[in-house]
């Protein structure tokens, strides 16, 4: 008789981990989109079929779980058995032996709990408030831009009509192109068969290849004024879409250039300046004015322009920062990192070429920070973190970039104190543990390890932007925890005709969400005066065909090689080539016609 | 031209054009029950699938182009298994109760199956039922919903009513009322096109024989019927009986096979309307500042309900003339009561209608005028309707002769007649219009008759002089055209003096009340019916009807006087939904 057995005996056959990691990856794609009672139902079934058996609860409690919920789907559930439901699963989590079970019923007390108005649509109406959109690329995207559409005029060669796809919903193509962070991309159905697509890898190469494409012409002037604070990529998006309805725009901008964030935020080998413009000049073609050094608040009143003009929309971003809040901030060689980027495009930037640098922070603007300061010729850059590495809010490949070019990655350390020794810094940390989740993250908690202590000559601080609220609120505007409070439309509490966007609205954001909150406020504004103006394209979208089907796998953006792109401030993402465009264009599924998008929402150049 | 193969056929097709219109142009038919060209191409259905070589899984004939060179099977054996598969599983979805089915030997499905040789099912049954009122005009059973969609998508893209939406998801997704409303709360328009593209039994209209039958049973009651316009265009659709042998006579004799004590023409007070409306645009187009313009026709119920939920603003603008029907059952039960010396209360009358909303607007309470606690109209019957009662007297229907519609309202004029068309009512109404403004009488075929708009123009419009006056003109059917259209006139881009709106694409011939051929649109073929009785019509001006003459004189007085007033018109802002 053997012994003992090499494990490998029992590895499952391959078509098991296909079936594991097809569902992985089609949940991923479509995670609780349709009605959130049926995926419930779906959920213990599966888990169910990794129940042992062993134990009452688990054995029979999920499996009577899921009949209860297909009752209730089925239109014959009652109330009574919602609450056999809530019973069953609070036993089950109280009961179970093991995570199997009572991680399941805490699922299904979680789903109960956040979706009580699904459960009462069914129980009392027989109905679903669920609903499936159609092409998932296009309703995740913030924008709504009609990517298969442009995708397809990519792969056609037709790369203007692919920008004036774009900027049918979006008039920054190019920016997009570099910058986004592609909400598109994660719900791509693509993802069930292997990978998503490369959407924004495919809109890069559209932009690379193409030269000016006119904007469209504008509609008969309206006679009415709309001022536009800010311009940034909310404020400009607004001013464009409202310019193209017919109506005379003034954006004020207080800096001498436009782009805001985009421009004093995003460092130049994210986001080179030629592309920016590409895409601010096309904007102003429009016949968007533009006043340059005026601070409203300071140097024109509020009420001058709520006063002046029609309407007004006020898309001032979040451009101060917020503070560590640890003794000895104050430090003379301690700078806030929106101020270090701005200064580094606009001139005075702190000398760091040769020092030693700690940047403070785990988002993006953190890394924007620690990749700046080693293209400025740090002689080393820090990023030091509080919690883990995978916790950052960064994307994942800025931070690995940033790594990359040389970057040492320090977390779950907690700022306690600033001290200055001499011409030195010195970052003074506390050691963390992960604890418990909170929002989808452990929340760091003090470890009993000693103190740390971090020298340097130039400590940056990323920890969050602020709104400039103040000189808006005195004016009578109303905000609450730092951001203007605004309705569903964009417009101001309290004021007619005055509206708020973009990250002095909702906290700092994508630039996708500030453009987002541009159009739906241009369509508001224009609606609110009294219009109806559409904003649309004719362009012949190449039909869908079928050469798609088999797996293939996806092309990534790769950048310039880590040690040669850390000493520039050119663009660091190579384009895909005209193959491999080809190649991942042809991935496409055409949602737009294949599936429900042949029903409802397939195609649309118009709003 | 795109050269391609379909089951060894080589064939050259327009580019753009569907592989399942390719086929067709090749003389081979691909099943579909859920494809309406241009209207539901959303290949859901998925009996259309055909083998392209080179592609590893079936394609959707229905929504997918032709492409150079494409080499397609339509009937190989993983077409033929995937097809009968997929029928399979939509049959396990289905109540398949045909016996009962009101659309049993006229079902898509039912035919779908028979054609494969489906003797047998693989699947256990599955289906959702329900419940659903009754007595609501439109029903609707859930057990035989395909989801096909056709019904959303015609209620939503050809008629602008949106009543209809997908409900529920995954595999239990269903069709139902938009935002789980009650139909009544819809914008229903009752017009009955989601009911007549239904290719199987899942929509129809209330049958409302029953309580015919009761009073034709009874022998103390006087039964009438009258047959609109249209009626006579599709009458022998359902019966099997050929365009050729559905004389307007044998309609009539088997309208009185079935009992009836007389049978009239709505014909007649289709000429009666066509005095009445005639005379009050002449009034409105004299009087112009006490009016709300363009004038709109006011005899299609499906239309009525349209601006009442959709475009009140327009309901002043609504001519005030009751439809032929509705005038008739006024008349008939008030002077034609008088003249049999009945009480009205014993008179029960059917009109025989290519409608659904006539169901309603005959039940409207606003609408009886002739006598207290008796409604001017008893029943409203479909075409559908009356070739089942046929079927149930079995009359023999290839045997029967000749017959004349009772007098004293046979007679009517060919303008009554086109009635039943798109563009029938301006021309019937402009004719006598004519003749009251000149004092002459003009050629028929003044604006044109029973014209239906081209395919690609939403509405037809005409300027004419009439005795030094200009009188624009414009005619429109189905209610998505009718809603562009009052969009042009609201932004001024169309103007107009009178405008005719039927809501059945075509008008009535058109009708959510016609028999239903899946997959042909009948209304223009019938209207051409109509245009031909028109023609060979001995009267064909409305105003010349020698009856209604006698009606006037002996009882309505004037037109537009107060007798005619009181029982030919009515205010349908007034009306309750």
């Amino acid at each position: 008789m053997t012994r003992l057995f090499l494990d490998g005996i029992y590895e499952r056959p391959e078509a098991t981990r296909d079936v594991w990691a097809t569902t992985v990856r089609r949940l991923t794609a479509d995670p609780l989109t349709n009605c959130p009672v049926d995926y419930t139902a779906a959920a213990l079934r599966l888990y169910s079929a990794q129940s042992c058996g062993k134990c009452v609860p688990c054995r029979i409690g999920l499996a009577r779980m899921a009949q209860i919920l297909e009752d209730i789907l089925d239109g014959v559930g009652t109330q009574e058995d919602l609450d056999l439901l809530k019973r069953t699963a609070q036993t089950v989590w109280d009961t179970a032996d093991c995570a199997i079970g009572y991680g399941a019923a805490r699922i299904a007390l979680e789903s109960i709990r956040a979706y009580g108005d699904d459960y009462q649509a069914h129980l009392t109406e027989d109905r679903c408030l669920g609903a499936f959109r159609s092409v998932p690329c296009k309703t995740h995207c913030p924008a709504h831009i009609d990517i298969p559409g442009y995708i397809a005029l990519v792969k056609a060669g037709r790369h203007a009509d692919a920008v004036r796809v774009v900027r049918n919903n979006n008039p920054f193509p190019s920016v997009c192109a570099y910058i986004c962070e592609h909400p598109c991309e994660a719900a791509c159905r693509r993802g069930m068969v292997d990978a998503p697509l490369n959407i924004r890898g495919i809109k890069l190469s559209a932009v690379a290849n193409v030269g000016e494409v006119p904007v469209p012409d504008t509609l008969p002037a309206t006679g009415k004024r709309i001022a536009v604070v800010g311009g940034g990529p909310s404020g400009l998006t607004a001013a464009y879409y409202l310019t193209l309805m017919g109506h005379a725009v003034t954006v004020f901008e207080k800096n001498p250039t436009l782009g805001g964030m985009l421009r004093y935020g995003i460092p130049r080998y994210r986001l080179p300046e030629e592309n920016l413009d590409y895409d601010i000049n096309a904007i102003l073609t429009t016949g968007v004015e533009v006043k340059f050094g005026v601070e409203v608040g300071k140097d024109i009143a509020i009420e001058e322009l709520a006063t002046g003009y029609d309407s007004v929309y006020v898309a001032i971003g979040a451009q101060s920062w917020k503070l560590i809040r640890i003794p000895g901030e104050d430090a003379p060689n301690a700078y806030p990192a929106v101020d270090f980027l701005h200064a580094v495009e606009s001139g005075g930037a702190p000398e760091v070429a040769g020092k030693d640098v700690v940047v403070v922070g785990g988002g993006n603007v953190a890394m924007d920070a620690c990749r700046t300061a080693l293209r400025l010729g740090a002689a080393s850059v820090k990023c030091v973190y509080r919690r883990r590495r995978d916790d950052m809010t960064a994307l994942p490949a800025e931070v690995e970039a940033a790594a990359e070019e040389g970057t040492d990655m320090i977390t779950l350390q907690a700022p306690v104190r600033l001290e200055i020794e001499g011409d030195k810094t010195i970052l003074v940390t506390l050691p963390q543990i992960p604890g418990p989740y909170v929002d989808g993250r452990p929340k760091p908690v003090a470890s009993k390890a000693p103190e740390q202590r971090f020298v340097c000559d130039v400590l940056i601080s990323a920890v969050g932007q602020d709104i400039v609220t103040g000189p808006f609120e005195e004016f009578g505007m109303k905000a609450a925890r730092g951001r203007f409070v605004f309705d569903e439309t964009g417009e101001a509490s309290g004021y007619e005709n005055v509206y708020v966007g973009g990250d002095c609205a909702t906290g700092p954001s994508t630039v996708i969400r500030a453009i987002e909150a541009g159009k739906v406020v241009a369509a508001n504004i224009d609606k609110k005066l009294g219009f109806h103006h559409k904003v649309e394209e004719e362009i012949d979208i190449p039909v869908a065909t079928f050469e798609n089907v088999g797996s293939c796998g996806r092309v990534n953006i790769s950048e310039r090689p880590a040690s040669e792109r850390a000493k520039d401030f050119l663009g660091t993402e190579i384009f895909l080539t005209g193959e491999e465009t080809q190649t991942e264009a042809t991935r496409c599924l055409r949602c737009d016609h294949f599936g429900y998008g042949a029903f409802r929402e397939g195609r649309s150049l118009k709003w | 031209m795109v050269k391609l193969t379909i089951d060894n056929k080589s064939i050259e097709v327009a580019p753009k054009t569907h592989i399942i219109d390719a086929a067709l142009q090749a003389g081979i038919k691909i099943p579909t029950l859920c494809y309406m060209r241009k209207t539901n191409e959303i290949g859901s259905c998925r009996v259309c699938v055909v083998e392209v070589e080179g592609q590893d899984r079936l394609m959707a004939s229905c929504n997918n182009e032709v492409a150079e060179g494409m080499i397609i099977h339509s009937r190989s054996k993983k077409v033929r298994d995937a097809v009968r598969a997929n029928t399979e599983l939509i049959l396990s979805n289905h109540r398949a109760e045909c016996t009962t089915c009101i659309r049993s030997t006229n079902c898509s499905l039912q035919s779908l199956t028979q054609t494969l040789g489906i003797t047998e099912e693989s699947y256990d049954k599955n289906y959702t039922q329900k419940p659903w009122d009754k007595n609501f005009v439109l029903q609707r059973d859930g057990s035989k919903c395909i989801k096909c969609l056709r019904c959303v998508q015609v209620c939503g893209k050809i008629q602008n009513c949106n009543v209809w939406d997908i409900t529920n998801t995954g595999s239990r997704v269903d069709v139902g009322v938009v935002d789980g409303k009650q139909l009544d709360e819809a914008t229903c328009s009752l017009c009955g096109q989601c009911i007549t593209h239904c290719p199987v039994g899942a929509l129809s209209a209330r049958d409302d024989t029953a309580s015919i039958l009761g009073a034709l049973d009874n022998p103390e009651i006087i039964t009438i019927i009258q047959a609109a316009p249209a009626t006579r265009s599709a009458w022998g659709e359902d019966l099997g009986l050929s365009a050729d042998e559905a004389t307007v006579g044998r309609f009539v004799s088997a309208l009185k096979g079935l009992g009836f004590d007389y049978v009239f023409d709505t014909d007649t007070a289709a000429d009666l309307t066509i005095i009445e409306e005639a005379h009050e645009f002449l009034e409105r187009f004299t009087h112009k500042d006490d009016y709300q313009w363009p004038m709109f026709t006011s005899c299609c119920p499906g239309w009525l309900r349209y601006v009442k939920q959709q475009a009140p603003e327009f309901l002043p603008n609504l001519s005030s003339a009751k439809s032929p029907h509705q005038m008739f059952g006024a008349l008939l039960k008030t002077y034609y009561a008088q003249k049999l010396d009945v009480d009205p209360s014993r008179i029960y009358i059917v009109s025989l209608m290519p409608c659904v909303a006539k169901k309603y607007e005959a039940a409207v309470p606003e609408v009886n005028d002739a006598a207290e606690g008796v409604r001017d109209i008893d029943a409203v019957i479909t075409v559908r309707e009356f070739a089942r009662m046929v079927k149930q007297r079995a009359l023999d229907v290839q045997n029967l002769s000749e017959a004349l519609w009772d007098d004293p309202f046979g007679e009517a004029s060919g303008a009554g007649v086109i009635f039943g068309a798109s563009g029938g009512v301006m021309e019937a109404a402009l004719r006598s219009a004519y003749f009251y403004l000149t004092g002459n009488n003009p050629e028929p075929g003044i604006f044109k008759a029973a014209t239906v708009p081209e395919e690609e123009t939403q509405w037809a419009a005409k300027t004419l002089e009439i005795a030094g006056a200009t009188v624009r003109v414009i005619v429109a059917s189905g209610l998505r055209n009718t809603t562009d259209l009052l969009a042009a006139l609201k932004a001024g881009e169309v103007e107009a003096d009178f405008i005719e709106i039927m809501a059945c694409p075509g008008g009535c011939a058109g009708g959510g009340g016609q028999p239903i051929r899946t997959d042909h649109e009948l209304a223009v073929p019938r209207s051409k019916i109509l245009s031909k009785l028109d023609e060979d019509a001995p009267l064909r001006l409305s105003h010349e009807n020698e009856s209604l003459k006698k009606a006037y004189a002996e009882f309505l007085g004037e037109p537009l006087g107060h007798t005619a007033h009181h029982l030919l018109h009515t205010n349908q802002a007034e009306w309750s939904i």
